[in-house]
């Protein structure tokens, strides 16, 4: 505002006709959400689930050192401990290696060169999210047995896990204003250097967030190791817990696993947060004009291919020819009727189960801003940060304990889905809460609804598509889990990733194909979209 | 028909400069008040403490007699009989538009519902239009709709947060008029909540002047513009014309000489304010003050001339109806008509009650 005090001037005439912005914002925080206090039931049922989810973790490192922590620190301090650390650490160290070589150069080559059918390369380079990492084991150990061991698990889960480095990086590579490279270029220098100096250090956050999940990845696996036959901290702890009475070793396995993962999780949290601070500020950069490969093009096709073909066209092939040398005695329609079935309501349970108790936590999280909201979602985020087997474990602990009579039964299985896969569906619901601007909930305050009304006639509805979402990306998730499903299934019942592991197990490849052919074909679908939505 | 009273309001987000700092104001039954201040002085802050969104750090608000908001005293937003028309209309994007205006009528009869529903889509002008979704209609509709809806449960008090920001300036006097209109028929209490001046000095039957959390001045529109409490509340309403000026009693001598003042002042020196229409343009002759054309800017209605005159350090802005002659460095006179203000240097303004006006104040 001018002074008022200076003399003979005029004010324009509508003084803030300028500033038809939003108004009142003082400074950094929105004002209303601020002073927002979550209504009651919203907090205790966020609770609850909060509770839930850090539940199995607390009682883990109850159990391992209930027989006194020197007992629980004699069993963990041992040779075979440091191996087991020596093993899960390599693999993870190679994987991720492997990992961001592909990861980088493919998302290099499909996002800025004139790399021929870019557009295809990118959805290929996305596909094997939709292979879990026991159905590409399968694969490879079936065609070639003598994989088995440390080189098929570290290529098994490469080709698995590579994504997660590809579409952060392929991301950050869309988001880089190509204006800088082209500084550089004038600059004089060359296309290799620029890229060294100017385009790889912007990339390094989103990378370095890629490698860590590869990492939480592999140490969390078990499908892939267990069937490769590699023995790592998850394939210990399911062994220890098969093989004993005794339940401390595997419970204090579980903690130093957990330990581990725990860790990894904190460090791509801090690098997720850095990388979004490294995005901001550019705005809508214009695209970059795609570079010529001239030579390369040949070996950089090469490369792609090579990739595509191992990690989806092989997997595929070899499905295929188990499916095709397939005969009366291994092909069961009836018993692949059953288990999908099964399957099916398993993930349908845990999915209706987790989206419930991710509703109130993802309210909470998207509408209160508070020390107490932010706490209760990051509990929530636990199941991202414990292996699918420590959960598995840590449920039978507490169900032999407390609650024998749902030892085995469907009730468990199904809160240990919850547990595992509240990040995914507290995320989704978050995000969907926010897309509606809070204003709606306001007047409908001011219509006389009180907050549960609020919730039900407003926000949810308004929240649905996206909450589903988050519900079929956890119904898929559920289909596909094997390790906690191992542990908690009941006695004679079968999903279709556990009887695959079964029949892997035993070497009945043909057995096993009909299962991972039909847990690909659906866990493809909110792949394929996935990847769609991306490029 | 009820009133609502605002005391002491004061509210801060965390340490620095209250956001609201003892805000008073007072509107009469069945009056339209607009909150008029510049972006950031608190009056989005204000508007969410009387309709119960957020609490006051101090302060209270009193609804028809009854404290809503108050020193242990918080009584829920939707116990509080308020309606509130958002910026850009906030209707429920997944109901459709006879849902929305039902929304807040959930204790009625079915019937009665519907009844009430077609009534209000009637008084904004929008009949027939209840089975269209809200995407479906222009913005200008989509605000009736949002108006018609916070009038169906018959509130005590309508709450309008800018409310015609995101409409066209064609259009937006159009729903302007509609909306007082409506909430004329209905006698709702209404606070208007504006940046815009013009918006605030056509639409409103009080206008209270915002600035850094603080009412400085309120009053009917042709007081604040006529009778501003300070320049800076003069300038912030319209242009003006700011002379160095000494009072004599009831006029000031200037450099245009000398001009009646509203209120008498004797014998001290402070700034006049003059509104730009209050000067006229005349040929230079022997006494009068002397002026030669700085600029001339054509607005259609009006012309804004700019002129600089012998003895002011700044030029001063002449507004005349229709087109003039002048060019630049044409010498001129200019000539005061009607009374200016005299404010005395660093006169602090103060929160305001405006509670007395009749309804004559505001013919």
């Amino acid at each position: 505002m001018k002074s008022p005090g200076t003399r003979g001037h005029q004010a324009p005439p509508a003084p803030a006709r300028s500033d038809p912005g939003p108004d009142d914002a003082p400074a950094p925080s929105r004002p209303g959400r601020a002073g927002r206090r979550p209504p009651l039931f919203l907090l205790a049922l966020a609770s609850a689930a909060a509770a839930l989810a850090l539940l199995p973790l607390v009682y883990l490192v109850v159990r391992a050192v209930e027989r006194g922590p020197e007992y629980a620190w004699n069993v963990v301090a041992t040779d075979r401990t440091l191996e087991l650390l020596a093993r899960s650490v390599g693999l993870a160290a190679v994987v991720v290696t492997a990992c961001l070589v592909l990861g980088i150069s493919l998302a290099w080559l499909t996002v800025r060169t004139a790399l021929p059918g870019r557009r295809a390369w990118s959805v290929l380079a996305t596909l094997p999210l939709a292979v879990p990492s026991y159905v590409a084991a399968f694969a490879w150990i079936s065609a070639r047995p003598d994989l088995a061991g440390f080189s098929g698990a570290a290529f098994a889960l490469t080709l698995v896990s590579y994504p997660y480095v590809y579409l952060p990086v392929a991301a950050a590579l869309r988001g880089i204003d190509p204006a800088q490279e082209e500084a550089a270029r004038a600059l004089g220098h060359g296309p290799w250097s620029t890229f060294r100096r100017v385009t790889l250090p912007q990339l390094r956050p989103a990378a370095a967030g890629g490698g860590l999940l590869v990492a939480l990845y592999v140490l969390s696996d078990f499908g892939a190791v267990s069937i490769m036959r590699y023995e790592t901290f998850t394939r210990a702890i399911h062994t220890s817990y098969k093989a004993s009475f005794d339940r401390t070793p595997a419970a204090a396995l579980s903690v130093v696993l957990v330990l581990m993962t725990v860790l990894l999780v904190a460090a791509e949290a801090r690098t997720r947060g850095r990388a979004g601070h490294a995005r901001t500020g550019g705005g809508t950069a214009r695209p970059a004009s795609p570079a010529p490969l001239g030579r390369l093009k040949w070996p950089a096709l090469g490369w792609c291919s090579a990739v595509a073909a191992a990690g989806v066209a092989f997997p595929a092939g070899t499905l295929g020819y188990w499916l095709a040398v397939g005969n009366s005695r291994t092909w069961d329609p009836r018993g692949l009727l059953e288990t999908g079935g099964i399957t099916l309501l398993v993930a349908a349970l845990g999915a209706a189960l987790t989206t419930c108790l991710a509703l109130p936590v993802g309210v909470l999280a998207a509408r209160h801003r508070g020390r107490t909201a932010h706490l209760l979602e990051q509990a929530a985020y636990a199941g991202h940060a414990v292996p699918g087997i420590t959960v598995g474990l840590a449920m039978v602990f507490l169900a032999v304990r407390f609650a024998y009579p749902l030892y085995q039964e469907l009730p468990l299985l199904v809160t240990a889905y919850a547990v595992l896969f509240l990040p995914i569906a507290v995320g989704a619901t978050r995000a969907a809460v926010l897309q509606s601007p809070p204003v709606l909930e306001d007047v409908a305050r001011s219509l006389g609804r009180g907050p549960l009304g609020v919730l039900r006639e407003v926000t949810v509805p308004l929240a649905a598509p996206g909450i589903a979402a988050g519900a079929a990306l956890t119904f898929v998730v559920c289909m596909k889990e094997l390790p906690a499903t191992l542990l908690l299934r009941p006695t004679g019942m079968d999903t279709l990733a556990t009887r695959l592991w079964t029949e892997t197990g035993t070497g009945s490849y043909a057995a096993a194909a009909p299962y991972a052919a039909v847990l690909i074909l659906i866990a493809a679908v909110p792949s394929y979209l996935l990847g769609r939505h991306r490029t | 028909m009820t009133d609502l009273r605002i005391t002491g309001l004061t509210k801060s987000y965390g340490p620095g400069a209250p956001v609201l700092n003892g805000v008073d104001l007072s509107v009469p039954a069945g009056r339209l008040a607009a909150v008029l201040g510049p972006s950031g002085c608190g009056k989005t802050t204000m508007l969410r403490i009387v309709a119960g969104f957020l609490r006051a750090d101090a302060g209270t608000v009193e609804i028809g007699g009854r404290i809503v908001t108050g020193p242990g005293t918080h009584l829920s937003p939707e116990r509080r009989r308020i309606g509130i028309v958002p910026q850009e209309g906030a209707l429920f994007p997944h109901l459709s538009v006879a849902r929305n205006v039902a929304f807040g009528l959930a204790g009625s009869s079915p019937a009665e519902r519907r009844r009430r529903t077609g009534d209000m889509l009637d008084l904004v002008g929008l009949h027939g239009y209840g089975d269209r979704m809200p995407h479906e209609l222009s913005g200008g509709q989509q605000q009736r709709v949002s108006l018609a809806r916070a009038l169906a449960p018959e509130p005590a008090i309508v709450l309008l947060d800018e409310p015609f920001n995101a409409l066209d300036s064609g259009l937006r006097t159009g729903v302007r008029a509609d909306v007082r209109a409506a909430l004329r028929s209905t006698g709702a209490t209404g606070v208007l909540i504006t940046h815009d001046q013009q918006e605030a000095l056509s639409t409103a039957d009080l206008v209270a002047v915002v600035r850094a959390g603080r009412v400085v001045q309120c009053g009917t529109p042709q007081d604040v513009y006529r009778r501003p409490d300070d320049p800076w509340v003069a300038a912030f309403v319209g242009g003006v014309v700011m002379l160095p000026g000494t009072g004599r009693g009831t006029t000031a001598d200037t450099a245009l000489g000398r001009i009646p003042l509203e209120t008498p002042v004797d014998g001290a020196a402070g700034t006049v304010v003059l509104r730009p229409e209050q000067l006229t343009l005349g040929a230079p002759s022997g006494r009068a003050p002397h002026g030669t054309v700085a600029d001339v800017s054509f607005h259609g209605p009006d012309t804004l001339v700019t002129v600089a005159v012998t003895g002011l350090d700044s030029p001063v802005h002449v507004r005349v109806s229709g087109p003039v002659a002048h060019r630049p460095g044409d010498p001129v006179s200019p000539a005061v008509t009607g009374t200016a203000t005299l404010h005395l240097p660093r006169r602090d303004g103060n929160g305001c009650v405006a509670g007395g006006d009749g309804p004559a104040a505001t013919a």
